[in-house]
């Protein structure tokens, strides 16, 4: 039985559980450092990262979920979650988790008002184009030399540039800017399945 | 692998989808009012998701008596300077205008409240034509559906605003849930019958029964002074909290923010419940909801 872990401190966590749910996953809600016992996967939802950071330390789990990450339990990071994950972030007044080699810019596509929903193409999903929701999404401003962009922006939009990364990963750490938990097509969160289970492959067979 | 490719392709601002996703991203989260940028801060600080930019948070609103309106603009862009996290704002039932000029700010959120003086005692917003999301208050079903019908991406109780009584808001929350429950419960040809009956539209009826729960996200609001308050409306059914009066009007609003903050994500834990709950220091005085003058209620504004 495969139990992934849905970081529950604030955000859509319900939204990521129901999906993994659809797919026959049972998820397991972590609140707290006894919650990440025996995980084969952790998913960072969407919400505010201010919020996480400042709960991830009051509870303690800031350690134990770095530990977590170095063990190499493949992790996803959707929004907020990509900021908790990335190494460094402009204007975040508590430290990351800092797995994944990116540099992130919070809220600058701009407020609320623009949000936005696109169409990428991402070749690790197959041929159809992913439709993907942005809410004050965070841009991938750098991109170190180990991390492989899954999707990125498209052409076209007079204020957003196209081209932009907005999903990476690196060995077992996947991050998107965008919610794949709030649209019906479970692509993503099979492929972080994916990963999930060839990381228990191979440490299977050690 | 090949790479991907940036595409031609069309980025859609401003859609039902973005507006109701920025609530998802809410849940699990407390909301709290604030009139100054130090405020916000010590807002943030304690772990809001989000913060209501006010001239004057709800029991002062109440003290003051009068025509209560949208903040000053500038007291609205100095707290959005302030915090990284979302900014609300409130504006009249009714009062369009304030809502585009609250638009043109760049808020992330407007909440067409009864906190204010209502500016149309027949109509509510039209909130389809707006780029950026609107929470709407209710005290059941048939009104967080209205509110729904005319483009809200959130709804939250009414409660009794400004007096630090948690009454009025299980009650609007239970008569929300009393009101789904009902739904799930009921054979399909007599939901056009209950629509009628709710003066709901009956498409939202049937996807409200259909998810079991609103199908745009729900918070607690009106009244919410105690992490214990806070848990209790997690409990009820609240994806999250709004939390007016009760912290700035508190002895040490730090120390009582960062409680309800761990309250409302550690709901169903009685163990923490406790130990956030010591020595937070007087709560906000407050108001017996059933001494209030019934002029004086703000929950039975809007329809």
């Amino acid at each position: 039985m495969t139990r992934i872990g849905v970081l529950a401190l604030q955000g859509d966590f319900l939204e990521h559980e129901a999906v993994l749910r659809r797919l026959n996953v049972e998820p397991v809600e972590v609140r707290q450092p006894s919650d990440l016992a025996d995980l084969d996967g952790l998913i960072v939802p969407g919400g505010e990262s201010t919020t996480f950071c400042r709960l991830m330390q009051e509870y303690s789990l800031h350690e134990p979920l770095r530990g977590l990450l170095k063990a190499g339990v493949p992790t996803w990071g959707t929004c907020a979650g990509m900021i908790v994950l990335a190494r460094r972030v402009s204007d975040l007044p508590f430290p990351t988790l800092e797995a994944l080699d990116i540099e992130v810019k919070r809220n600058a596509y701009g407020r609320q008002v623009d949000s936005f929903e696109a169409d990428l193409e991402v070749p690790a999903l197959g041929e159809l184009p992913y439709h993907a929701v942005f809410i004050r999404a965070p841009v991938v401003a750098e991109v170190g030399s180990g991390v492989e962009v899954l999707a990125v922006l498209p052409e076209g939009d007079p204020v957003i540039a196209g081209g932009s990364p907005v999903a990476v990963r690196q060995g077992n750490v996947l991050a998107t800017a965008f919610h794949p938990e709030l649209t019906e097509d479970t692509r993503f969160h099979r492929y972080f399945l994916g990963i999930v289970d060839a990381a228990r492959r191979r440490s299977g067979a050690k | 692998m090949r790479s991907p490719e940036p595409v031609e392709g069309a980025i859609e601002k401003g859609s039902y989808v973005v507006k109701k996703g920025l609530a998802q991203m809410l849940k699990g989260g407390v909301i709290m009012d604030v009139v100054t940028p130090e405020h916000a801060r010590i807002a943030e600080e304690a772990g809001a998701c989000a913060v209501m930019a006010l001239e004057r948070v709800p029991a002062d609103i109440r003290a003051a008596g009068g025509v209560a309106r949208m903040a000053d603009p500038e007291v609205i862009i100095r707290i959005m300077d302030a915090v990284t996290i979302p900014v609300m704002a409130k504006c009249r039932i009714g009062h369009f205008v304030e809502a585009q000029v609250l638009e043109a700010l760049g808020v992330d959120f407007i909440d067409e409240s009864e906190v204010l003086t209502p500016a149309d005692e027949s109509h509510h917003i039209n909130k389809w034509p707006f780029k950026i999301p609107f929470v709407c208050g209710c005290r059941d079903l048939g009104e967080a559906l209205r509110r729904i019908g005319e483009g809200a991406a959130m709804i939250r109780t009414k409660g009794e605003a400004g007096t630090g009584d948690i009454v009025e808001a299980v009650r609007h929350m239970r008569a929300v849930m009393d009101g789904i429950r009902k739904l799930q419960n009921m054979p399909e040809d007599e939901l056009m019958a209950e629509a009628k009956a709710l003066g709901a539209p009956y498409e939202l009826l049937k996807e409200t029964r259909d998810l079991g729960r609103l199908p745009v996200v729900n918070f607690a609001a009106g009244g919410v002074a105690s992490p214990a308050d806070a848990a209790l409306m997690m409990q009820l059914g609240a994806d999250g909290v709004f939390v007016g009066s009760g912290i700035f009007k508190s002895d040490d609003p730090e120390k009582r923010g960062a409680a309800i903050v761990k309250a409302v994500t550690h709901y169903n834990d009685p163990e923490v419940l406790a130990e956030v709950s010591r020595g937070l220091g007087e709560a906000m005085r407050g108001l017996d909801v059933r001494a209030l003058p019934p002029e004086e209620h703000l929950a039975t504004r809007g329809w």
